[in-house]
């Protein structure tokens, strides 16, 4: 190696980082010089073998749900449910039989609303959040995907029993990507996927006799927030990573 | 380093901080990990690495005054490994960043192109780069990182980053084009 741009300007040049200058100056070169004619074609093939080479590895879900819970353990608690009473009643849920599955939920709903914190809400935070990181994996976000709410909405008829209102917001900034049949707490709901940026919001719809509410406080849990309403005959389940006055403009544009 | 600020570390964050964490830090967790694995060579090292630089991240958050938040983790998580690196496989680190320029003509462009061609060779040449030519390369090459953004992780001088990554490039070459008898020796 005897040219001593070869070392230097070449790679600035090849990554970019040149002012307009240094890379006519380096041009000027590039025409006289062999070596460095066949080192940069040597370098932009060995580029174009990195960037190919699929060697960027992504950081695995569960990491992502271990750093989450790691941050929320870090943060000082909300106003929100305490963790102890989700624990007990998952375990009383698990032990108990149907019939008691049953009377657990009527208690829970009560003592739910008793809290005052979070009406209650169809599914658990729990269930919300999974299948929110479920539709994350690839392939699994929506089984329509479509830009065009015409679209979207009849594409749940005669999957589902109901049907579940559906608009686009890309204007005010919540672009609509698509829909999916999902199910929680083993009932079959209508899940509507918004973009925010970079973020996916998932919206959860099933039908209730309820009477409507307003969009209740959020609830917070690895790193998720959700929100949760009912409106006209319909419950509705928002959960994202996005932030919270985010997730309310996208809950209120729904709700309105 | 530069822009932590480790008076306040101590300090719980709230669900403000927590939500803006989440948006700003969050997104650039695959470049975490990616980084991490790579200086590392290890996934599940990696895992362990990259959760504690996130933790960590996540304490100095305060003093985190906007500007670019990927370079920001990066940074910590570069920090994180070689503290990692120090205590666990203090060798590795012995080799001299420094090191001359053999003079020796670059690979052709077609061996290159088939070397470059296969995922696992080039994996595996990668990792037998010193850290400081891996990093450099894995910045530029798989994170897309500026000069700048790379001076600023690496704590190298911005001048410098040009002729880190010359001599991380030859380095890599070499080791692509290099026997396969050779290539094992040196994994022993």
């Amino acid at each position: 190696m005897s040219c001593d741009y070869t070392r230097t300007a070449l790679h600035g040049y090849l990554d970019g980082e040149l002012d307009a200058a240094r890379s006519a100056e380096f041009e000027r070169h590039l025409e006289n010089c062999r070596e460095c004619a066949k080192s940069l074609e040597a370098e932009e093939s060995l580029r174009s073998g990195l960037q190919r080479s699929g060697l960027y590895e992504q950081a695995p879900v569960a990491l992502r749900k271990k750093i989450r819970a790691g941050l929320d353990a870090a943060t000082a608690a909300p106003a929100r449910r305490p963790v102890a009473a989700w624990q007990w009643w998952a375990v009383a849920a698990v032990c108990a039989t149907a019939a008691i599955i049953v009377a657990a939920e009527a208690s829970w709903y009560s003592w739910s609303r008793n809290s005052g914190v979070l009406a209650s809400t169809p599914f658990t935070a729990a269930e919300m959040i999974d299948a929110h990181v479920r539709s994350l994996q690839p392939g699994h976000l929506t089984d329509v995907a479509s830009t065009d709410q015409h679209t979207v909405k009849p594409w749940f008829t005669g999957k589902l029993d109901f049907s579940p209102p559906i608009k686009d917001f890309a204007e005010e900034g919540f672009p609509l990507i698509g829909g999916r049949l999902d199910a929680l707490g083993g009932q079959n709901v209508a899940a509507i996927v918004y973009g925010r940026r970079k973020h996916i919001i998932n919206v959860f719809i099933v039908p209730t006799k309820e009477p409507d509410t307003p969009i209740h406080q959020p609830g917070l849990r690895q790193g998720y927030y959700w929100l949760h309403w009912r409106r006209q005959g319909m419950e509705y389940c928002a959960v994202s990573d996005v932030s919270i006055s985010d997730l309310q403009e996208l809950a209120q544009l729904i709700y309105q | 380093m530069s822009g932590l600020d480790p008076g306040r570390g101590s300090d719980v964050l709230d669900v403000d901080e927590r939500a803006r964490f989440e948006q700003l830090i969050m997104p650039h967790l695959d470049a975490a990990f990616n980084l991490a694995r790579w200086l590392l060579r290890s996934r599940e090292d990696s895992e362990d690495v990259a959760q504690e630089a996130m933790l960590r991240a996540y304490r100095f958050f305060r003093g985190f005054h906007g500007g670019d938040a990927r370079a920001w983790l990066l940074q910590i998580v570069r920090n994180t490994c070689y503290t990692w690196l120090e205590k666990n496989r203090p060798v590795e680190l012995m080799t001299e960043f420094d090191e001359e320029l053999h003079a020796q003509p670059s690979a052709s462009p077609e061996s290159l192109a088939i070397a470059g061609d296969n995922r696992e060779r080039l994996g595996r040449a990668l990792e037998t780069l010193p850290p400081r030519f891996r990093e450099v390369l894995v910045l530029r090459e798989l994170e897309g990182c500026s000069y700048k953004e790379i001076a600023a992780i690496t704590a190298i001088p911005i001048g410098t980053v040009m002729s880190a990554l010359a001599r991380a490039r030859q380095r890599l070459q070499r080791a692509l084009t290099q026997s396969p008898v050779q290539e094992a020796s040196r994994e022993l």
